[in-house]
């Protein structure tokens, strides 16, 4: 029996547009390191602290399954259990959903974003979810103050105006009920909200300050259901999500899944059972609070609704989702900088981590809340200031690397200077580059002399 | 609005709780609208000599089966004798005493007969059992629900109290002289060898009745040592609800007074000590003793068990030390992260967990019903580990859930009744069966169990009280208990006329729900905070109120408020009813609801709804010396109930101790 019956999903989805050029066919999204880790490991970590060891991992595209199968059953071999499984690309969540639902057995299922680097318990949202016996629950966070403040001139005014991906959320005034969510580009039209929804309750609380961190405990029969009738859906965020908010007051789905959930319970359907449970339901609204039922609703519409959840995590706990070039660049920030638990190192007297097989030359200085990987050298009179640095990287001597993100393989000749910006791995800067804001995709060559601003280089 | 103000007003509860009472404060005289005769007959004939006396309860308990006096020597009845009698009386009988005017002639005689048959009569049937809880019944005459009409015939001729429904709550309290001659008797037979009799007619001091008690009580334990060969010799099974008898028969003393709750916790305590006999089955049924909070050590060692942390609570209150403190606040966030860490723990054993911690579910009745579909769940997905009895690895398990549920909130009475219910099962189950077999009975009586205590017992329950609404009442109710909610339904469903107040308090303002859901329905309702329930008052003509569990006293046991609105219906003669089902029924005797209570949010009352300005008290728990208290539960002293409705009738409070040995015996024998 799956743990606490609840099973857990992993999207750990293909490429993503957004992220280009630092992601490509040789590192998918889920395998981009952050911190010299691939993200995905954020999030199976998390799921392995909280016990959760039996997992599926549903990838987009055969070739990045193959590479993330790889990965895993290499780095977490006899840790955790783990099935990988290819969906073709383009089919967005649902259609990932859709393609494992059937494998599902379990009461709850806890889906998880691949991308998704937080210290949030799992566990807090499938109690939740268990708690209030909810269709879904979602995790929201608080949004992330974008971007850097101390680079100045950070991240261009195009990115500044639209900040990073906001949701309105509307909660009831216990902040336990999801009673709104608008996302995507519905962010920036008005804001509708239900009537029916309005009176029920009588008063939502609009908020825009909280994330949706792609996190997400669902009863499964429900998500079966609508997984199989709506062939439609094409994402969790925008289809599935809105549409169970929108129905939580008629019901499509809870009905089917109460009573099947119900008559599995019974060993002994007997007649006489099935009238006491029936029984026992006319005593729960009642019994059990239910702010949808203080409506005018009588006892059999109020049957007819189901529950959509939100879990809201602390303001204390780190929650971010890698799914922008700024978000990255983030992450990497805080998982060696304020979230730094979350990096699984421990970091030196200076604040920093620098493996003991990285050489540093004469009059170089590494600062706090660097990482500075395995057989990585420095030159002299190098500065490296809140970045981190892949393994096996040259890097010859006077170079600045501020605010950046440098991975694997990287060469870096004498002279150059780097500053809020990311190196794929096999990338080669020749003397005297300067790098600001710039993404440099992988085994890219920049020629000496160059410099670059808010560039995204990238080989043809 | 003047007449039906009382003559004399209702002391103080707890002034009034505390020894015995002097002839001028007797208890307050009952509104018996159709009985005009018994106001006169509630106050104290002059004669009288001992306030005791005026209301002796209705339930009768037999002197000791033993007589230690060597004039009544210990007659072994021959069996046919046995028969005989039972066929007569049919055990002891309480309700005949019920009725206060019972047609005996020689009443210490027949009693004496009557106790001797029935004690000494190891081989008790659960049918005696039985029967004896239906002659309950008959004693109220105002009661028409179906189980009363049908149990009528048990006893013939019995009932000549008037056919009124609500003197049946005080009857025994109409005929004093009666009742005090028949009182006499018993303490004849009681104390013949003693001779000490007459100590306690003309009973003087405090201390001169304590004394007897102990010389009654000395005796009582030497008869039971004597007593013990006797019992030996015959069916073990038989030897228990004799026992259980007995038990009951040393508590008398404490229930016999009716008007002055007389029975100081000392002498409560030490009865404890003295009647808990060896039997491994009576142990069972005596609650293990309460855990004290401000035991250190204990304190300690619980901890380390627990599965939940245990947080220290700040600024406690130093007169409730004694109890588990609300720590809900921290306990919280941390079971929640730990949802996948716990491991012995079934899933629905959990959700429930969480459920009540955070106040999801509450209510007497929801909280069990709860706590058992998720042990039935449980049940159903357990199977034996190898090389161990199914009897004692589930009782362990079930034991680990409930300590569990424990952790996330302190049991309700109800709830414990229903753990040892379970529990009986299990342990009676035959070592034979297969655990296939098990499970499924075992979720039958699960069923069973909810259907039969819960779920229909409050179909009875409103089929009875409803009987007592009336068109053009108006009837109160405080909180939202969910028996009276289904109550007013029924009623406006069956087309009764009336009027609702709904009286609610800070700060769980559960009051607020069920106006709701009672003008969805169409019922016209007044709603009010509790301050002005005097206010209010004035225009009731009935108070239902629900209740957690009734105490062998006649304490409801209740939502803390309750105590106060009883009082003032009291006060101004306002019938108040209990709607309660007999399985909350507990043996506790409870005098105040200081010893055994439970501790709320202090957070909530800090705040006012609707006034998120007023943060005076925000971080209260910085200022030492500040304590705040929330109390969930009070104790409601039998005086001011009129009658308490279960799904065995209406019942006076005093016949509480009835229903509590006879359901439990019915229970242990299913």
């Amino acid at each position: 029996m799956a743990r606490m019956d609840f099973e857990v999903v992993v999207l750990a989805g293909g490429t993503s547009r957004k992220l280009n050029p630092l992601v490509s066919q040789e590192v998918p999204k889920a395998l981009l390191p952050v911190a010299n880790r691939p993200v995905l490991s954020y999030v199976l970590e998390l799921l392995e602290a909280s016990n959760l060891k039996d997992l599926i991992v549903v990838v987009e595209g055969e070739d990045a399954a193959l590479r993330i199968g790889g990965w895993i059953s290499g780095a977490y071999v006899d840790r955790l259990h783990v099935e990988v499984a290819a969906v073709p690309e383009g089919v967005g969540t649902a259609g990932a959903l859709r393609a494992v639902a059937s494998y599902l057995t379990a009461n709850d299922v806890l889906i998880v974003s691949g991308d998704l680097v937080t210290d949030v318990p799992p566990g807090a949202v499938a109690a939740t979810h268990r708690r209030h016996s909810a269709v879904v629950t979602a995790l929201l966070c608080p949004a992330p103050v974008s971007g850097p403040s101390d680079t100045g001139t950070s991240g261009g005014k195009e990115k500044a105006k639209k900040p990073v991906r906001c949701n309105i959320v509307g909660l009831d005034p216990t902040r336990q009920y999801l009673l709104h969510m608008a996302t995507g580009a519905e962010v920036e039209k008005d804001i509708r909200v239900q009537k029916s929804i309005l009176r029920a309750v009588g008063q939502i609380e609009i908020r825009v300050d909280l994330m949706d961190a792609h996190m997400y405990a669902f009863k499964r029969s429900v998500l079966q259901d609508i997984l199989d009738q709506k062939d439609k859906f094409h994402s969790i965020r925008q289809d599935i999500l809105p549409y169970l908010i929108r129905t939580q007051l008629n019901s499509e789905v809870s009905d089917n899944g109460v009573i099947k959930s119900e008559s599995g319970m019974d060993n002994i359907s007997s007649q006489n059972d099935l009238r006491w449970l029936s029984q026992h339901r006319e005593i729960a609204p009642s019994a059990f609070q239910e702010p949808h039922a203080f409506g005018l609703k009588s006892l059999p519409d109020a049957r007819r609704t189901h529950k959509c959840c939100v879990y809201i995590a602390n303001e204390s706990k780190y929650c971010a989702r890698l799914n922008s070039i700024q978000a990255y660049s983030d992450i990497n920030r805080d998982v060696v900088g304020e979230a730094s638990h979350l990096s699984g190192y421990s970091f030196s007297a200076q604040n920093n981590i620098i493996h003991p097989s990285a050489e540093l030359g004469s009059k170089t200085t590494v600062g706090p809340q660097c990482m500075l990987a395995e057989g990585s050298k420095l030159g002299d009179k190098c500065s490296v200031k809140r970045s981190v640095i892949g393994r096996h990287c040259r890097i010859g001597s006077n170079v600045k690397i501020v605010n950046s993100i440098v991975m694997n393989h990287v060469t870096i000749e004498d002279g150059c200077s780097i500053q809020g910006s990311v190196v794929c791995s096999n990338v080669q800067l020749q003397e005297r580059v300067v790098l600001k804001d710039c993404q440099v995709g992988a085994g890219y060559v920049v020629t000496t002399g160059s410099e670059h601003k808010s560039e995204s280089l990238a080989r043809k | 609005m003047d007449n039906r103000r009382p003559s004399r007003t209702v002391s103080d509860p707890k002034v009034r709780q505390v020894g015995f009472v002097t002839p001028g404060a007797a208890p307050p005289a009952r509104y018996l609208s159709e009985v005009p005769t018994t106001a006169a007959a509630s106050s104290p004939p002059s004669g009288e000599p001992a306030p005791p006396a005026i209301s002796i309860s209705p339930v009768m308990i037999p002197p000791p089966r033993h007589s230690p006096s060597p004039s009544a020597p210990l007659a072994v009845p021959n069996p046919a004798r046995r028969e005989s009698l039972q066929i007569q009386v049919g055990g002891y009988n309480p309700p005949e005493v019920l009725l206060g005017s019972p047609p005996l002639t020689s009443p210490s005689s027949r009693m004496d007969d009557t106790v001797s048959q029935f004690s000494e009569d190891p081989s008790m049937s659960p049918c005696d059992g039985r029967s004896g809880a239906a002659k309950v019944a008959p004693s109220f005459p105002g009661s028409s629900g179906e189980m009363m009409v049908m149990k009528a015939g048990t006893v013939g001729g019995g009932s000549n109290t008037p056919k009124s429904s609500w003197t049946t709550a005080s009857v025994a309290k109409t005929r004093p002289g009666i009742q005090e001659k028949e009182r006499e008797a018993f303490v004849g037979t009681q104390n013949d060898g003693a001779g000490a009799s007459k100590t306690l007619k003309e009973k003087t001091t405090k201390a001169e009745r304590r004394a007897l008690q102990e010389a009654q009580r000395a005796a009582k334990a030497a008869a039971k040592e004597s007593g013990a060969g006797v019992k030996l010799s015959a069916a073990p099974g038989g030897a228990v609800p004799a026992n259980t008898k007995q038990g009951k028969v040393v508590k008398s003393p404490a229930q016999k007074k009716d008007g002055p709750q007389v029975a100081n916790p000392s002498v409560s305590s030490e009865k404890k000590v003295v009647d808990r006999p060896p039997e491994k089955d009576r142990k069972k049924d005596i609650p293990p003793p309460r855990m004290q909070f401000d035991d250190i050590h204990r304190v300690e060692k619980a901890k380390r068990r627990a599965l939940v942390y245990q947080f220290e609570a700040k600024n406690r209150v130093e007169l409730f030390r004694h109890l588990p403190q609300y720590i809900h606040g921290t306990q919280f966030p941390d079971l929640e992260t730990k949802f996948f860490q716990l491991d012995p723990m079934h899933p629905s054993v959990y959700k429930v967990g969480l459920q009540y911690l955070s106040g999801n579910i509450s209510g007497g009745n929801a909280r069990c019903i709860a706590m058992f579909l998720a042990f039935r769940e449980a049940i159903r997905d357990y199977s034996t580990p190898p090389e161990k009895a199914l009897v004692r690895d589930l009782t362990a398990k079930i034991s680990s859930y409930v300590s569990f549920l424990i952790e996330c909130r302190p049991l309700s009475i109800s709830m414990g009744n229903a753990i040892r219910f379970l529990k009986n099962r299990i342990a009676k189950l035959p070592d034979t069966m297969p655990e296939s077999e098990v499970k499924s009975s075992l979720q039958s009586d699960i069923d069973r169990f909810i259907n039969e205590k819960i779920v229909i017992a409050d179909k009875v329950i409103i089929r009875h009280a409803v009987t007592k609404i009336r068109d053009g009442d108006v009837l109160l109710t405080y909180g939202s208990p969910c028996v009276v909610e289904m109550l007013l339904v029924y009623a406006h469903e069956v087309g009764k006329q009336f009027r609702v107040v709904i009286v609610d308090s800070r700060p769980k303002l559960e009051g607020q729900a069920l106006l709701h859901r009672l003008v969805a329905k169409g019922i016209s309702c007044t709603y009010t905070h509790v301050n002005a329930i005097s206010y209010i008052m004035h225009e009731v003509t009935r108070v239902f109120l629900g209740a957690a569990s009734v105490l062998s006293n006649g304490t409801v046991y209740s939502r803390v408020g309750t105590a106060c609105v009883a009082m003032v219906a009291n006060a101004f003669q306002v019938p108040v009813l209990i709607c309660c089902e007999a399985y909350k029924f507990h043996e506790r005797v409870q005098l105040d609801s200081i010893c055994s209570n439970e501790l709320g949010d202090p957070d909530v009352i800090s705040k006012v709804p609707g006034r998120k300005d007023l943060n005076h008290l925000d971080n209260w728990a910085d200022t030492e010396n500040l304590q705040l208290l929330n109390l969930t539960y009070d104790a409601t002293p039998s005086d001011f109930v009129s009658m308490i409705i279960t799904d065995y009738g209406m019942l006076p409070p005093s016949s509480v101790p009835v229903i509590v040995r006879e359901y439990r015996r019915e229970n242990l024998w299913i």
